[in-house]
């Protein structure tokens, strides 16, 4: 069986905020140190010196797959912006200044607010979901996420009957980012979702992974994960998100609309384009592997889809 | 004065990319995918190879070099080489020979047909490159190889088509190829001009 039964969480198993906090301030103060002492932003971009997140509690619905190895999860990455390459995030995403950081929540809700990362973590408990991603490009990882359900979060802000899908903003500032000073999207990179789908409980707002702080090339301080749909959907380093009633236009529809739905489920039925949907490389293996219908999460999350077509709505 | 050594060094040379690939393939350094890495190197430097053959005629007529020419059919098979290669990797290590999927592909996928397109125009370009057939073919031969324009302007194609966003990169290579194909027109305008003027002194 692929997924795991849910465990529950209990109190203690959780990492306190103010460990959290401190730890954060401590290694960067740290680093600062260090990135003096050395003299360059060596230090910055070493994964080892990343926060270890304590006490995280194994989540439900993980995967029981081998891993990718942290290396590549934080080597290969989609994120236009430090640059097209796959390899482009790991080399500039240093760059990105990720404390302080806030987040806006506005739109169709009872409590809009400005957040810090802080503010928005505290109530939460951390855990570990190890995930399958899948990208459009067909190639796919298996990743050990950190994070908590993004309906725990969204229910704070209260939203109201007219919230029928939730957008997300990326941070667009070019000094931090450097791919975005050339115009390859429509930046800032937003991404959407229908309400049910920010709702389900296997929607992540992710802030770790294989039990350390995010890299900044992962999508550091906080990011989204839908396991069921392209990798695309999970947009990074979040600073705004919005309520609305009618249903947001994704960066990537908006530069291929015929390419590139709202609702972008892994389905191996649908071709794309460029790449046949039917197999997929999973990253460190020779041979190709059949794509699951979402991904392999059919049996939680095809119930949001009955009675839509598919084809139409890809 | 012909300089023995100069066809051999330019073999090696274009053969460099190769070795390259095969020793960061062999030493791991190609990243989490390192498949896509050999399909994309191949592919660019048959576009590269495409290109550096039609850069001999221009290095003959601006400078005067005329070992350029001597190299331009070496350079040629070189393109065919890496072109050959590029789609072995796509048959072997994208799609396991699973020819029914191949085919489809060549149907479905845009990029793939114009690719497909390009690679089988080159076959017959290979197969005339030897001096029997170059004396077989008289004028016919010229014609024929005019497809070296053809090719990669296909293959720019086939890369814009492939690309998600960005078209920096083959817009690079199309300004290249534009710049190759208008020194021809330019080259061709003025041997007309030239051939008018003599025509004018004959009468
Ligand atoms: C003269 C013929 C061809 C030329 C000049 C050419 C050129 C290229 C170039 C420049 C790239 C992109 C490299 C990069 O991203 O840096 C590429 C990628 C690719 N080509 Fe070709 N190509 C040719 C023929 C073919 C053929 C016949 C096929 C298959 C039927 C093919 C399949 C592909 C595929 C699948 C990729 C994407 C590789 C990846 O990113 O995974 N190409 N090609």
């Amino acid at each position: 069986m692929l997924i795991k039964t849910p465990t529950d969480l209990s109190e203690s198993d959780v990492t306190p905020y103010e460990i959290y906090r401190q730890r954060r301030r401590f290694l960067q103060s740290g680093l600062a140190i260090a990135g003096a002492a050395i003299g360059g932003s060596l230090l910055s971009r070493d994964a080892s010196a990343r926060l270890e997140l304590d006490r995280v509690k194994p989540g439900p619905y993980s995967a029981d797959e081998e891993k990718t190895s942290y290396e590549d999860i934080t080597s290969y990455n989609n994120f236009y912006e430090f640059g097209v390459d796959k390899s482009d995030p790991a080399r500039h995403a240093h760059k990105l200044v990720t404390d302080p950081w806030s987040v806006t929540v506005t739109g169709e809700v009872e409590k809009p607010a400005t957040c810090t990362l802080e503010d928005i973590l505290r109530p939460h408990a951390l855990e570990e979901r190890i995930y399958r991603l899948r990208c459009v490009e067909g190639w796919s990882m298996v990743i050990p996420w950190v994070g908590f359900p993004l309906a725990d979060l969204i229910k704070r802000f209260q939203p109201t009957s007219k919230a029928k899908y939730v957008e997300f903003e990326t941070l667009y500032d070019k000094k931090q980012m450097p791919g975005q000073r050339r115009r390859v999207l429509d930046w800032p990179y937003r991404e959407g979702l229908r309400m049910d789908e920010a709702m389900h409980p296997l929607t992540l707002v992710a802030v770790g992974l294989y039990g350390k702080e995010l890299p900044n090339q992962n999508g550091a301080p906080l990011r989204l994960v839908v396991p069921w749909k392209y990798g695309f959907k999970s947009i990074k380093s979040i600073v705004k998100i919005r309520f609305r009633e009618t249903q947001p236009t994704s960066s990537w529809t908006r530069a291929a609309p015929r390419e590139y739905g709202f609702y972008s489920n892994v389905n191996p039925n649908v071709s794309h384009p460029r790449w046949s949907q039917k197999r997929e490389r999973r990253i460190g293996e020779f041979l190709k592997r059949k794509t699951l219908m979402f991904n392999g999460y059919g049996e939680q999350v095809a119930s949001l889809y009955t009675g839509m077509d598919l084809k139409k709505y890809f | 004065m012909r300089n023995e050594w100069l066809k051999p060094a330019v073999f090696l040379l274009c053969l460099s990319p190769l070795m390259v690939l095969g020793w960061q393939l062999y030493a791991g350094l190609l990243g989490a995918n390192p498949i896509d890495e050999v399909a994309d190197s191949t592919g660019a430097w048959t576009l590269r190879f495409l290109l550096i053959t039609l850069l001999a005629t221009p290095l003959r007529r601006y400078f005067g070099w005329g070992w350029a020419i001597r190299m331009r059919r070496m350079l040629g098979l070189y393109a065919f080489f890496y072109a050959t290669l590029h789609l072995l990797t796509y048959l072997w290590l994208d799609q396991f020979f699973d020819w029914g999927e191949i085919w489809l592909d060549v149907l479905d996928r845009p990029f793939i047909t114009v690719g497909m397109l390009a690679f089988v125009l080159l076959l017959p370009l290979a197969a005339t490159s030897n001096r029997y057939m170059v004396r077989r073919l008289g004028r016919g031969w010229k014609r024929l190889h005019r497809l070296a324009y053809v090719i990669p302007a296909l293959g720019v194609l086939h890369f814009w088509w492939l690309v998600k966003a960005d078209v920096l990169e083959p817009l690079v290579y199309g300004v290249l190829l534009a710049a190759l194909l208008a020194s021809r027109i330019q080259a061709g305008r003025r041997r007309r001009a030239g051939s008018a003027v003599r025509e004018g002194c004959i009468s």
